[in-house]
């Protein structure tokens, strides 16, 4: 198939021959001649490398009328060139393009001269017959066995579970922003899921639930990759041979396939991430027509998609960021432009601000207004967020809830932790162990709402029971010397000079005393913070520090988790170091007195900026532990290690999530390649070497377009080695998604130049015709051995000779 | 013949008296007063420990930067006879009278002092007048916390000095450059800049943003060569050679000069040793090498071996069995096979010694000749003082349930066959029949019944395992990880085959007879490896400080306290400059930006070459700024008022040149200009006084009484100590 494809193509590459520059001066037509090989003026190839000439001999005038003639068909619609300016200096992507050779993609455009009509609709009939081709193969890759295997793999229990607390509309929290599971949520809901499956753990069975809406919407965003990054490339080199081979790469590639198959926010964030892409480069091939409707459609659909991308997951900075450069520099760009007065560029700016900032902001402020919206009832995730939020949430115990305004002596109360994700201040009847610091009663903070986490505010001098009616309410004040009393078990909360189980130069915080007599350790000074001496403390609102009256520390959660003998809580110590810090700041949540009149929570429920705000201050550093085995980034271009998605032993069904070998070590091999063969191209233009025409033509795209593509690939790869975090190797995969582009024009561009420099017609055909063949069907054929990652293998390990995939172990850390 | 002599022999002197007597006063403002406080001052008490491992030729790792910095303090230590007895464990500890304070706070001072004619130079290559030169030099002088800095054993002022000297020379160079290419000044500021900038990274890791900046620039230069069309091929070409001979060879080489000094230095084994492998303890002096010394090399069947792991991480442990069991079920539930517990101990222990054994004989002793073991043979594992067999089989290790337990076998005849055989892997192979050697070795022990891999899981037994950390057998190698790699530490040939003579045996210290000696590149790859994942644990200090806080000095940091009175040392800025030179970076960055938008559309407010040197001083001094302040956003460690210093001293040469820029740009009439110049003077005798009022505390010379030192607080931020009586 792709056999005959290429041969269509080597087809039209003679046909195009004769083609001729309509509506070009005299000028450009002599320029034409230029284009044949010397010594072969009938060279069909020549006409593949035609039109990158060296821009130095053509005057701006005369380039904007180059440009002018050769607008590709999609953007001929609208207005006539406003502005014909010259761009990117000496040597402008813009002329590269315009003047490409493009043998598919345009020569009917140019040539009237030819018998024509029928031709050139046999061309454009070609080119969407790639298209269609193309996309057909991704989707039939994509679909195919996606039902399988009928249980939950890897993530999707996350995932699937999130898209499931939207169905239910229960509040949830996690790391990511909201829009790929809200996505999910709506895939599943359109296709019938309920929501009524746990998503438990890996390896559970769907059974009756309808699971293939959400696989089923993901595989489709995976599989519109392919004609994307096909689009693109498409775009940036003008070859169709280029597009092509970043088709096959991506097609064929095991990683990309498996990544795409299941319910998971990868496909959706790389969806984005490629389309903001390709958006991109068509709104910058429509810089020649400023503000023409084209040009607005392109330009506002690069906003729509980077916020896309940025509501998936934080990743879609990188994306951002790319195009931020690419718009600084276009901006740049129009500055230096003096024939531009500074109200167009202004104009420019402005355009650029509302499609780029304005409107992704407000997109992905919106993702969030839904987010809220849709869950409105309480679900795991309350704890991690401020009690005032919490109050939102039906369901929960603060919802349409009143309690006492003001904190007062005998008071029971939760105190909760600012910061979030830290949980509230709990204490439970285990001691410390034997050697860690006393062996008293532990405190910690724990997420969740639990009895335990109750406690009584009492005088520091008295131990009377303050709620006997005979006494008067007293009110809590700033500055006051209190003493916390634990409900459950009576002990004080009590700090000493001993060092904290995990924060050793902090001080163990202990529960203490008998029935609420302990020593002068169990006193504390609460101050709200900002405040003056003498207020009275406000439930909810008023942020809270509790300092210990002998060791004049600061109570505080350090946000490290507790061994076994802890439960896995956070632990809580009190610090000497008196920094401001949310860590060390809590607020009162619960709060029961029955002498104190009750007044509703609604009054104290933040706005939505505040809990926009509060959603971007959770704490996303899942940091490894010690001896666990993270990924490291330097493994992921090398296919170091795959990530196993379901199944184990021998008996299972095992998915295997592993790039194809074969693509990756080329992509790999291309970066390397690319630096050089650039540098050297760069170098070479610098010191002023007199390129031939066609070799300068080459060297445009690939110094422009395929830099681009590397600037892409290294900000979606460079960022990680930065990163604290826990690190997968899926994260490489937007990175790929770019590397694989730069290999289709690298590959391209460089069968092309090796064509030229034989120089001689048919060798050279010959050369790249099977340059290119042989690297589509290596491609192809590696995929089909490697297949059965992607689609599920049962049987013997790839260890054993007897397993389908023996041999195919090439890394010992492969293990499949 | 005596022609020569026809002429006068003539020596021209041009001394600028300027740079003299602002040498002369930093050298006083420096030096003054050295040796006082004769006390540990801050972090003195971190950098002295490792002055006195070099004293003592003890080896240390030290986490936080290459050994240079260390070196030269050493170098003082060195020349003024110390002989490294001080216990530095405490801030405000007296100095014994061996410890010549005068000498070791030397060198600091004297790269402190030599900042101030280095900015009067780097000011005037940059191509800006000597009066902007002379300001820059004066204000260097007076900054407080370059002053404080620079009096004390630490690191900053020598840092500030090699990354200064590395700009400086640059600049000489590229000067020279447009004169006489490859002439000898033209070669020895090209190559000094290589060796300043490598000695800036010898001292402190962050040296290399300042490395990196002038390669930028560099690079940047060398590309207008390439575009130079005047220039033939070859010339360009050594042209470049030259640069990268002298920025990126010089600079490597001497880096690894530095761990070649440092390891001829410290020589003995010391407190870090365990942090190392076994090979590199064995290649110092005393420790593991008195053990080991004279040990077999080839591990034979019979030989007794203590099996260390390689990763050691949580703590560096050896393979451990004792007489316990595992606890018959759990604390979670689940069951064991209640047979003798296999863990990882971290200190030497008699219980760590196994006996290789050939599952085909009996024996437990060495043969004569002695038959060694290669990679890929099948053993077994005694252990040394209960004779029972290393075990693994399909039950779930108490702590990481989805591996196997390791056990020493027990026999409590039932049908659960002891699974003992062993493969050996040997990791480091260099071919497939290579035999087993003591140390060098690294090997992987896979189960031949389940192809389970022996691991050090990491993580510590409850009570009932002693806290001792749990050894596992690993079903689903993925790949190579150190945890799943042990080598023999201690080894000697097995001579007795009763038990209780090997119990005797086993308890008697080992006795060897070969040395070995590791490549110094394998010594500084482990060395350099451990020095860049040392955990340093992540201790909250009470004067550590955001990077926010630098720019407005918001922090401050208490170095010293005397004993009785009120005199302390406090790391504090001069407030004036710190907050005009962060007003000059913001003005030069808005200029900067003016200009160019302006240059964009065709207008030339300043002619070309004063546009290259406006351009090319920002480069230096505003990047030199950023550069070495921006990455500390990213860092995870404790940070400090200090780390900022080196950005500071960047931001300090920013300052002049903006001011002459305004004056010159904006000062068109006489009288303007005068005006002008007056304010400068006003501005820098205001600075002079903030120097002065703050310089109690930055000599520590002198005891304020509590209200002085409260009118001192300008800020609430700033922690100055009051002694409450």
């Amino acid at each position: 198939m792709l056999c005959a494809t290429s041969r269509l193509l080597a087809a039209r590459t003679a046909t195009a021959l004769p083609a001729q520059p309509r509506g070009r001066g005299p000028g450009a037509r002599c320029r034409r001649r230029e284009l044949h090989f010397p010594g072969h003026p009938e060279l069909p190839l020549g006409d593949f490398l035609a039109g990158r000439l060296p821009r130095s001999s053509v005057s701006a005038g005369r380039r904007a009328i180059l440009r002018r003639g050769r607008m590709p068909p999609a953007v001929r619609g609208g207005p006539a060139g406003v502005e014909l300016r010259p761009r990117r200096g000496r040597c402008g992507p813009q002329v590269t393009r315009a003047v490409g050779p493009d043998v598919a993609a345009e020569p009917t455009a140019r040539s009237p001269k030819r018998p024509a009509r029928g031709s050139r609709r046999f061309e454009a009939a070609g080119r969407w017959a790639l298209l269609a081709l193309v996309t057909l193969l991704a989707f039939a890759t994509r679909f195919h066995r996606l039902d399988e295997p009928p249980h939950i793999c890897w993530d999707e229990t996350h995932f699937g579970k999130m898209g499931s607390y939207y169905i239910n509309r229960t509040f949830f929290f996690d790391v990511h922003p909201p829009l790929g599971k809200m996505l999910i949520g709506l895939a599943g809901y359109l296709s019938g899921y309920d929501g009524t499956f746990l998503f438990q753990k890996p390896g559970d069975k769907y059974e009756h639930h309808n699971y293939m809406g959400m696989r089923g919407f993901c595989a489709f965003l995976g599989s519109l990759l392919v004609p994307f990054a096909y689009l693109t490339v498409l775009e940036l080199s003008k070859s169709l041979p280029a597009a092509l081979l970043t088709a096959a790469l991506l097609t064929f590639d095991t990683g990309c396939l498996t990544l795409s198959q299941y319910i998971l926010l990868d496909p959706i964030l790389m969806f984005f991430i490629m389309a903001a892409m390709l958006s991109m480069v068509k709104y910058n091939s429509c810089a020649d027509r400023p503000f023409s409707a084209p040009w607005w459609f392109w330009l506002s659909l690069t906003g729509i998609n980077l916020a896309g991308a940025l509501g998936v997951k934080f990743v879609g900075l990188f994306i951002i960021l790319q195009v931020g450069w690419n718009t600084i520099s276009d901006l740049w760009h129009l500055f230096g432009d003096l024939s531009l007065s500074v109200v167009t560029v202004g104009k420019h700016l402005t355009a650029r601000i509302l499609c780029l900032i304005v409107l992704p902001l407000t997109l992905y402020t919106a993702t969030y207004a839904v987010h809220f919206m849709v869950l409105n009832k309480s679900g795991p995730g309350d704890g991690f967020f401020s009690s005032a939020f919490q109050a939102r949430l039906s369901g929960n115990n603060l919802h349409n809830a009143s309690i006492p305004e003001h904190l007062a002596y005998g008071s029971v109360i939760t105190v909760k932790n600012v910061r979030m994700a830290m949980g509230y201040l709990h204490s439970h009847r285990h001691l410390y162990p034997e050697g860690i610091g006393a062996r008293q009663q532990q405190v910690t903070t724990y997420l969740h709402k639990d009895y335990n986490n109750l406690w009584i505010i009492k005088k520091h001098n008295t131990n009377a029971d303050p709620l006997d009616p005979s006494f008067p309410v007293e009110f809590v004040r700033h500055g006051d010397i209190i003493r916390l009393e634990h409900k459950e078990t009576s002990r004080n909360l009590h700090s000493h000079y001993h060092e904290a189980p995990l924060t050793r130069k902090h001080y163990q915080v202990t529960g203490y005393g008998i029935n609420g007599t302990g020593d002068s350790n169990d006193f504390w000074r609460i101050e709200v913070v900002n405040r003056k001496f003498g207020n009275r403390i406000k439930v909810l609102r008023s942020r809270i520090r509790l300092i210990h009256l002998v060791t004049g520390c600061v109570l505080g959660s350090s946000g490290k988790v507790l061994p076994k003998w802890g439960w896995e809580q956070l632990e809580v110590t009190c610090t000497p170091y008196l920094k401001e810090t949310l860590n060390s700041i809590w607020n009162v949540e619960d709060h029961i007195n029955p002498k104190l009149p009750n007044i509703s929570l609604d009054v104290l429920q933040p706005t939505f900026p505040e809990i926009l705000l509060e959603s971007h201050m959770g704490n996303n550093g899942l940091k490894p532990k010690d001896n666990e085995f993270t990924s490291k980034p330097w493994h992921w271009p090398i296919n170091y290690q795959g990530l196993r998605f379901s199944g184990i032993n021998d008996t299972d069904f095992r998915v295997y999530l592993l790039g194809n070998p074969v693509v990756w070590w080329l992509n790999l091999l291309s970066i390397a390649l690319y630096l050089l063969l650039g540098s050297i191209i760069a170098v070479a233009m610098q010191r002023g070497a007199c390129l031939p025409a066609e070799v300068e033509g080459l060297s445009q795209v690939l110094l422009q377009g395929g830099g681009q593509l590397l600037l892409g690939w290294m900000l979606h790869y460079f960022p990680f080695f930065l990163m604290g975090r826990i690190l997968y190797f899926h994260h490489y995969f937007p990175a790929m998604l770019f590397s694989s582009m730069l290999t289709g024009i690298l590959w391209d561009t460089l069968l092309r130049l090796c064509a030229w420099s034989l120089a001689s017609s048919s060798l050279a055909r010959g050369i790249y015709a099977v340059g290119l063949l042989s690297l589509l069907l290596g491609t192809a054929y590696s995929f089909y051995l490697f297949h059965p990652l992607a689609y599920g293998m049962v049987g013997p390990l790839a260890q054993d000779p007897r397993s389908p995939m023996a041999g195919l172990r090439w890394l010992e850390s492969w293990d499949f | 013949m005596l022609g020569f002599l026809k002429r006068p022999v003539v020596v021209k002197a041009d001394i600028n008296l300027n740079v003299v007597v602002l040498t002369a006063v930093a050298l006083l403002s420096r030096l003054w007063q050295l040796a006082y406080p004769r006390a540990v001052v801050f972090d003195e008490v971190y950098y002295g420990q490792y002055i006195s491992f070099y004293m003592k030729r003890i080896f240390f790792l030290d986490g936080s930067g290459p050994p240079f910095g260390h070196m030269l303090l050493a170098l003082g230590g060195y020349l003024g006879g110390f002989d490294g007895n001080f216990l530095w464990n405490r801030i405000g500890a007296e100095y014994s009278s061996n410890v010549p304070v005068w000498s070791l706070r030397l060198l600091p001072a004297l790269t402190g002092a030599l900042l101030v004619p280095m900015a009067y130079q780097i000011l005037l290559e940059l191509g800006f007048s000597h009066c902007a030169a002379t300001g820059a030099a004066l204000l260097m002088l007076i900054e407080n916390a370059l002053i404080t800095q620079s009096r004390l054993m630490l690191l900053e002022s020598v840092l500030i000095f090699f990354n200064l000297l590395a700009v400086l020379s640059y600049l000489k160079f590229s000067n020279s450059q447009k004169q006489r290419p490859f002439s000898l000044s033209w070669w020895f500021w090209l190559t000094l800049t290589g060796v300043a900038c490598s000695c800036a990274v010898g001292v402190k890791y962050v040296g290399v943003c300042t490395y990196l900046l002038v390669l930028t620039v560099a690079s940047v230069h060398a590309w207008h060569l390439i575009g130079d069309r005047t220039l033939s091929h070859v010339r360009v070409l050594c042209h470049l050679l030259a640069r990268a001979a002298a920025l990126l060879v010089i600079p490597a080489l001497m880096y690894l000069l530095f761990f070649y000094v440092h390891l001829i230095l410290v020589y003995r084994s010391g407190p870090h040793d365990q942090i190392m492998s076994s090979a590199f303890q064995a290649s110092l002096e005393g420790g593991l090498a008195r053990i080991t010394q004279g040990q077999p090399l080839e591990v034979a069947y019979g030989s007794q071996v203590t099996l260390k792991n390689v990763f050691g991480k949580p703590v560096p442990c050896w393979l451990h069995s004792h007489q316990s069991t595992y606890p018959m079920i759990y604390e979670n539930g689940r069951g064991s096979s209640h047979q003798q517990q296999v863990t990882c101990y971290p200190f030497k222990d008699v219980n760590n010694w196994w006996i290789v054994k050939d599952p085909g004989r009996h024996q437990l002793v060495v043969s004569n000749p002695p038959r060694p073991v290669r990679h890929g043979d099948v053993v077994q594992l005694v252990h040394g003082m209960t004779t029972r067999f290393l075990n693994t089989h399909d039950v779930a290790a108490p702590l990481s349930p989805h591996s196997q337990e390791v056990s020493c076998y027990v026999d409590y005849n039932i049908s659960m066959p002891s699974q003992n055989l062993w493969r050996l892997d040997i990791v480091n192979r260099e071919s497939d029949t290579e035999v087993w050697k003591t140390i060098l070795s690294e090997v992987r022990l896979v189960h031949v019944n389940t192809s389970a891999v022996l691991k050090l899981s990491g993580a510590h037994l409850p009570d009932w395992g002693f806290r001792q950390l749990e050894v596992v057998g690993e079903k689903l190698s993925r790949g190579y990880h150190e945890s799943m790699v042990w080598n023999v530490e201690e080894h000697r040939y097995g001579k007795s085959q009763e038990q209780k003579e090997r119990e005797l045996e086993l308890h008697s210290p080992a006795q060897m007879d070969v040395s070995r000696n590791l490549s110094f590149m394998a010594r500084f790859l482990e060395l350099q490896w451990r020095m860049l994942t040392v955990r340093s644990d992540d201790s909250e200090h009470k004067y550590s400080s955001s990077p926010l806080d630098w720019v407005t000095l918001d922090t401050s940091i208490a170095y010293w306290l005397h004993p009785r009175t009120s005199a302390q040392i406090h790391l504090l800025g001069n407030a004036v400059i710190w907050a005009s030179a962060g007003l000059a970076t913001l003005v030069y960055a808005l200029l900067f930006l003016w200009y160019l938008l302006r240059r964009r559309r065709g207008i030339h407010d300043l002619p070309e070459d004063s546009w290259l040197r406006w351009a090319l001083a920002g480069a230096l001094c505003a990047g030199g700024w950023a550069v070495n302040y921006v990455p500390f956003f990213m860092m995870e460690k404790t940070l400090f008022l200090y780390h900022y210093l080196p950005a500071l001293a960047f931001q300090i040469l920013l300052l002049p040149a903006v001011l002459e820029h305004l004056g010159d740009r904006l000062c068109r009439s006489p009288l303007l200009r005068s005006l002008f110049s007056g304010l400068v003077v006003a501005w820098y005798s205001c600075a002079c006084h903030v120097f002065n009022t703050l310089r109690p505390l930055t000599y520590g010379d002198k005891s304020l009484s509590p209200s002085e030192l409260k009118a001192l607080r300008w800020k609430d931020s700033w922690d100055i100590l009051i002694r409450k009586h």
